[in-house]
């Protein structure tokens, strides 16, 4: 790593720092019961860093990105039953998930299938999953030993400590496992965007033409940022199934695949711990409305979306960034101001 | 013979279900580029002005035909007004916009009328024989409408004053503008007309498919797919789409149950639009309506 880059990714370090403090700290703060829903907000804000990726920096507008988080929890679940042990099943999850991207990728990207088009192939994508696997329900539909089990979905096997299947991970020990992969993806993804890779992507994001004309393969490299992205969903995934300890069908559905675009526009695009941010907060949110019944939850996501696109388009943690550093410039400007000042007299 | 006729009157009910459903959203996304994913909650609010209005006594067809248009246009020049007029241009935004205004639809009607309505109309006509089969009367009441109703856009479009502004307005709306054109009215009244068509056609379905607060979802994702498939052009591209995945998931429900029927919808979308990224009309009558 040069000493550029490390002085770029400052920021993700002072971040992940507070995330190892909040892992440690944690458990002894906090309630067993608290513990285990975090871990669910952990899970999905893996997913929602996904998407922070490719649509905040690879400018691909993805609207079924919960597809992969599904297919990732999928595949864990049926491997580890099937294996009796959770060390391969990530892997698998992981690999087969990227696998499935890169090839609907190549369809997409390498047809040149373009932004809003490109929403609703993948949104299809999340829908098929949805009505393939809500029909499952018989017992002639299993893999290996996993029975798929339709509506009611699966129960996921608890994760183990690596080629030692007996030792199941009790729920405050997942916590720590979630927290840990959370800070390594942010940590990956703070380090990829400033690769070079990372900022051919933002220069394509930025201006598709001119970076092509440039001599850069635009397909190839979406396609790339695209199935990485799909990769980290699926580490997502794993950690939801662990979470809540089954999967259903429900993970495709369309309130799902909103909620994913509705975390990343208000944490905001272009930036990594905005959208994680924002996972928490609406995910503490909704679990709070859950519990009364004068709001209805879709109708304050609906109103919170259409406030964050009319009135804050670029995100909560943008805007709070141009506060900050528009402050800074009027107080270093108001200081050479007054040295000048200074030195005429 | 019999079982020929009856397999071809379900294959054309499946495709001018899927015009029916789709043609709001063409009307809106061919004529100002927005893409409306509150769609499914037109059609069901239409659905719910029909369901409502029945049970204070109206009669069923005056809620279906007049009612269920008139209020859900209405609220659609009101979502155009608030909403919709600050985002035009930027088409991801309108969206994401929609979106909001979608869950926002459903948490209302949820929050008004519960989670599940009890009342329900039935489908008024009876039953149509064919030969030994049997088809549903309304069905075919179905059909017809949805001929009509796409004829009667054609004509709205092709011959009259207001058509010929909105096509002058959809091609080049600075020009328009600058020969005199208020191209912030024709806005206004096309989302107006499309959300009206998309009401109608949620009345029309109320009695077949009851209503829900969640059903939006059921419709958005094959309207959308229909008018992206068949493109830009409003009345050739949701013909040819809904004749193309609409045939498609007839033959498909036939040979293989209805889910799967869904589902050879949905990979002929994907597969259409890696071939054709501009949708039919992208390539094919490009000069039509």
């Amino acid at each position: 790593m040069t000493k550029g880059m490390l002085r770029k990714m400052r920021p993700t370090f002072i971040y992940a720092l507070l995330g190892i403090i909040f892992m440690l700290a944690a458990p002894s703060v906090l309630q067993l019961f608290t513990i285990i829903n975090l871990t669910t907000a952990i899970a999905l804000s893996v997913l929602a860093l996904s998407l922070a990726l490719i649509w905040g920096y690879g400018g691909i507008l993805c609207f079924g990105q919960v597809a992969f988080f599904g297919l990732g929890a999928y595949v864990y679940t049926i491997s580890a039953i099937n294996f009796g042990g959770s060390t391969w099943a990530i892997l698998v999850a992981i690999i087969v998930t990227s696998a499935f991207a890169s090839a609907l990728g190549y369809f997409i990207f390498y047809g040149r299938v373009s932004d809003v088009y490109l929403g609703v192939i993948t949104l299809t994508v999340t829908l098929i999953f949805f009505s393939l696997i809500r029909r499952t329900s018989g017992p002639e539909y299993k893999i290996g030993n996993a029975l798929l089990g339709g509506f009611n979905g699966v129960s996921s096997p608890p994760i183990n400590l690596p080629w030692n299947s007996a030792s199941f991970l009790f729920p405050e020990q997942v916590f720590y496992v979630a927290m840990a992969a959370l800070i390594i993806c942010y940590v990956f993804v703070g380090w990829l965007v400033n690769t070079k890779f990372g900022r051919v992507c933002v220069a394509i994001r930025e201006n598709e033409l001119r970076a092509e004309l440039l001599g850069y393969d635009i397909r190839a490299y979406k396609l790339g940022i695209f199935t990485i992205g799909a990769g980290i969903a699926a580490v997502g995934g794993v950690l939801f199934c662990n979470g809540v300890g089954r999967i259903t069908p429900d993970i495709f559905n369309l309130y799902n695949a909103a909620l994913t675009i509705i975390w990343v526009i208000v944490g905001g695009r272009g930036t990594l711990i905005g959208p994680i941010g924002a996972t928490f907060a609406l995910f503490y949110v909704t679990s709070a409305l859950g519990g009364q019944s004068v709001f209805n939850n879709n109708l304050v996501l609906g109103i919170i979306l259409i406030i964050f696109v009319l009135l804050v388009p670029k995100g909560v943690a943008p805007t709070i960034i141009g506060w900050a550093s528009a402050r800074r410039k009027k107080s270093q400007r108001r200081v050479r101001r007054r040295r000048r000042a200074e030195g005429t007299r | 013979m019999d079982l020929i006729v009856a397999v071809l009157f379900q294959l054309i009910y499946v495709i001018s279900n899927l015009a029916l459903i789709s043609l709001g959203l063409a009307i809106i996304f061919g004529m100002m580029r927005v893409i409306n994913l509150a769609h499914g909650e037109f059609l069901m609010l239409g659905g719910y002005t029909v369901v409502v209005a029945t049970n204070a006594g109206i009669n069923i067809w005056i809620s279906m035909l007049i009612l269920a248009p008139l209020i859900v246009g209405v609220i659609g020049v009101v979502v155009e007004r608030l909403l919709i007029r600050w985002l035009y241009g930027r088409m991801v935004d309108t969206l994401l916009a929609t979106w909001g205004l979608s869950l926002l639809l459903v948490g209302i009607v949820t929050s008004l009328f519960g989670a599940s309505t009890g009342t329900t109309v039935s489908p008024p006509l009876g039953v149509l024989r064919i030969g030994e089969y049997s088809a549903s009367g309304y069905e075919f009441f179905l059909i017809i409408v949805t001929i009509l109703l796409l004829f009667g856009v054609w004509l709205t479009l092709r011959f009259t004053k207001l058509g010929l502004l909105a096509r002058g307005t959809m091609q080049n709306a600075e020009m328009a503008s600058a020969l005199g054109v208020s191209t912030s009215n024709i806005y206004m009244i096309t989302f107006g007309l499309g959300a009206a068509v998309s009401g109608l056609a949620g009345g029309l379905l109320a009695p077949i498919t009851g209503v829900l607060p969640t059903i939006g979802a059921t419709y958005i994702a094959k309207a959308f797919i229909t008018v992206i498939s068949g493109g830009a052009a409003i009345l050739a591209g949701t013909t040819a789409g809904s004749i193309l995945l609409g045939g498609i998931n007839g033959i498909f429900s036939f040979i293989a149950g209805s889910t799967f029927g869904e589902i050879a919808l949905l990979l002929a979308a994907i597969i259409l639009l890696r071939l054709m990224p501009r949708g039919i009309t992208g390539r094919f009558f490009r000069k039509s309506l």
